[in-house]
């Protein structure tokens, strides 16, 4: 497979979709990084893995269960301290028209 | 004082030598005093240290003291402090405040050590030389010009410069082997699951692991036994039984057989690097190892798997990074929510991490899971059946931990590539899930080269009982940068 080249419109979509300002300035040297990782990344293309299960977990462990109890306690007072902007217990964005 | 094990140390307090109010008070002023030209520290707690110091000499004169209390100690600054900055070297985290402790945090404090603040990193572990911090790039104590190495790099710079006899670190693709090995010190990254995540700011959930950075195995273990074990937490962390490492240490040692991969020793590395790990390895096989040559024939894709799986999750883990709960807000005026997430992030995060979420972002989107993502997993499985083939005829793999010894700051931060490079043998034991060691085997011009050894899962005490009979016979652990001595 044939490695691709990213262009700005590659890294304004993928920016979109990744919820990240990308400043115009930035975007040919992060096109030029992104592409040179794509093309490290594209080795794995050339490896026959037909026979290969995907790893689940490093030791073949499965996740435990427990009991769908609640433990833990109310504390959004403690946790809203670090929020930006809080008002009546409610985190607050600034009014945006949607 | 400052050139005393953690285990030295312990045997000072004991015979109250020196008190831990004393010890810590040491540190804090050789903080104080060394690390503006090092900035191993993002925080210094120093009046919570000096608390938790004369709780401890209380502990100790009450006879009820464990073989860590009153002994200083720091944590990278990924690790949650309850009440105490936690940045994880982000803008993004710079005004957070945990209301919580890490299990590692809190069983630290428990078993009574002294946490005299935390250290500078690669922003969110992301990186392999500590210049992608939001608090500036952390300074090699052998020469001030070069890297210390990461992401793990400030633990790393202050426990090499004597400032601290012990550090945490994380180690998702070598951030706790490979700085150890550049700064001259003994990095331990346990048996994925070994020790509890819970509260560690997470980067690569399948791959991420707490680990320690001491000057010694001796020390490694200590500290080792406080931190591992079950945590109900942490749904990863593994059940199984914690041994007393230190007490194993002293065990017998003989019949081991060491696996050497002949391919961790091709062109890739330096070769006065190779030197240094072919006499290392001369040395165990006098102490009476026997070396066998063995193949690891998919390492060469280690590092291609590991920019697919570790970005991947990555993006996943730092979605939560949005402005609204915590963490940073931009003051620039957004026109729909989509836009103020944006804003958000995209001024929160750093250059390094914008780059992984987006490749992240990229291997994961819209029909592209199976040909990455899937097709790693399946390639990590390939390692992972690489490692689990020697591990049926040797007991240990050793090999280097790093291609080089430390470069020059600025020299590969503007090439990913490059940087990325410098994990190539470290990389597997964490795809595959693997406890490691570096320790440091010798010297290539003035600077620290580190030996590695990798076991099967849950061989800690194996690791840790090599690492302490080779440093038994060398002193390379004992040198001490100068300035620092």
């Amino acid at each position: 497979m044939n490695s691709v080249t990213l262009d700005a419109n590659h890294i304004r979509r993928l920016g979109e979709l990744a919820r990240l300002a990308i400043e115009p300035d930035e975007i040919a040297d992060v096109a030029t990084k992104l592409t040179d990782i794509v093309a490290l990344v594209d080795q794995l293309q050339a490896v026959d893995t037909a026979a290969v299960k995907p790893m689940a977990h490093p030791l073949d462990r499965t996740q435990p269960l427990r009991e769908d109890l609640v433990t833990e306690q109310d504390e959004h007072a403690v946790y809203q301290q670090n929020a930006p902007l809080v008002e009546r217990d409610l985190y607050l964005v600034p009014k945006v028209i949607d | 004082m400052h050139n005393r094990t953690l285990a030295q140390l312990a045997a000072a307090l004991r015979s109250r030598e020196v008190s831990s109010v004393e010890l810590t008070q040491y540190c804090l002023d050789r903080i104080a005093r060394l690390d503006d030209e090092l900035n191993a520290f993002i925080t210094v707690t120093a009046e919570q240290a000096l608390m938790q110091a004369a709780a401890a000499d209380q502990r100790i004169a009450d006879g009820e003291a464990s073989p860590l209390t009153g002994l200083p100690i720091a944590h990278k600054d990924i690790f949650c402090t309850a009440g105490v900055k936690t940045s994880c070297a982000s803008k993004m985290l710079d005004n957070f405040i945990s209301p919580y402790d890490a299990t590692v945090v809190a069983r630290l404090e428990r078993a009574g050590a002294v946490m005299l603040g935390k250290t500078n990193m690669d922003e969110f572990a992301m990186g392999s030389s500590n210049e992608t911090s939001y608090y500036g790039p952390v300074h090699n104590p052998w020469d001030h010009a070069l890297v210390p190495g990461g992401s793990s790099g400030g633990s790393a710079a202050a426990v090499a410069a004597r400032l601290v006899p012990g550090a945490t670190g994380t180690d998702t693709g070598g951030s706790v082997r490979q700085p150890a090995a550049l700064v001259g010190i003994t990095g331990l990254k346990p048996t994925y699951g070994r020790v509890s995540r819970y509260g560690m700011i997470a980067f690569a959930s399948s791959l991420d692991q707490a680990g320690t950075l001491t000057r010694s195995a001796a020390d490694a273990a200590l500290m080792l036994g406080v931190m591992a074990g079950h945590d109900e937490r942490d749904s990863t962390s593994l059940a199984d039984p914690v041994p007393d490492y230190a007490a194993e240490l002293e065990q017998a040692w003989d019949g081991l057989t060491i696996g050497v991969p002949e391919n961790f020793f091709d062109a890739g590395l330096d070769q006065n690097n190779a030197a240094c790990v072919r006499q290392a390895l001369g040395e165990l096989e006098k102490l009476g190892a026997k070396l066998k040559r063995i193949e690891l024939n998919n390492v060469h894709l280690s590092v291609p798997a590991y920019y697919v799986v570790a970005p991947a999750e990555a993006s996943s883990n730092l979605s939560r990074f949005d402005g609204v709960r915590f963490g940073f807000r931009s003051e620039q005026q957004s026109g729909n929510l989509a836009e103020f997430y944006e804003r958000n992030r995209g001024e929160g995060f750093g250059a390094e991490v914008k780059r992984r979420i987006l490749t992240g972002t990229y291997v994961l989107s819209a029909g592209y899971y199976d040909a990455y993502y899937l097709q790693a997993q399946k390639v990590r499985q390939l390692i992972s059946d690489d490692f689990a083939r020697a591990f049926a005829e040797v007991d240990l793999v050793a090999g280097p931990t790093t291609p080089t010894p430390a470069f020059s700051l600025g020299q590969k931060s503007n090439d990913p590539i490059q940087m990325y490079l410098n994990d190539i043998y470290t990389i597997g034991a964490n795809l595959a899930g693997l406890p490691a060691i570096s320790v440091p085997c010798g010297f290539v011009e003035a600077l620290p080269v580190g030996l590695q050894l990798i076991g099967p899962h849950l061989s800690e005490t194996v690791l840790l009982r090599t690492a302490h009979q080779f440093q038994l016979a060398t002193d390379w652990h004992q040198r001490v940068p100068a300035g620092y001595a």
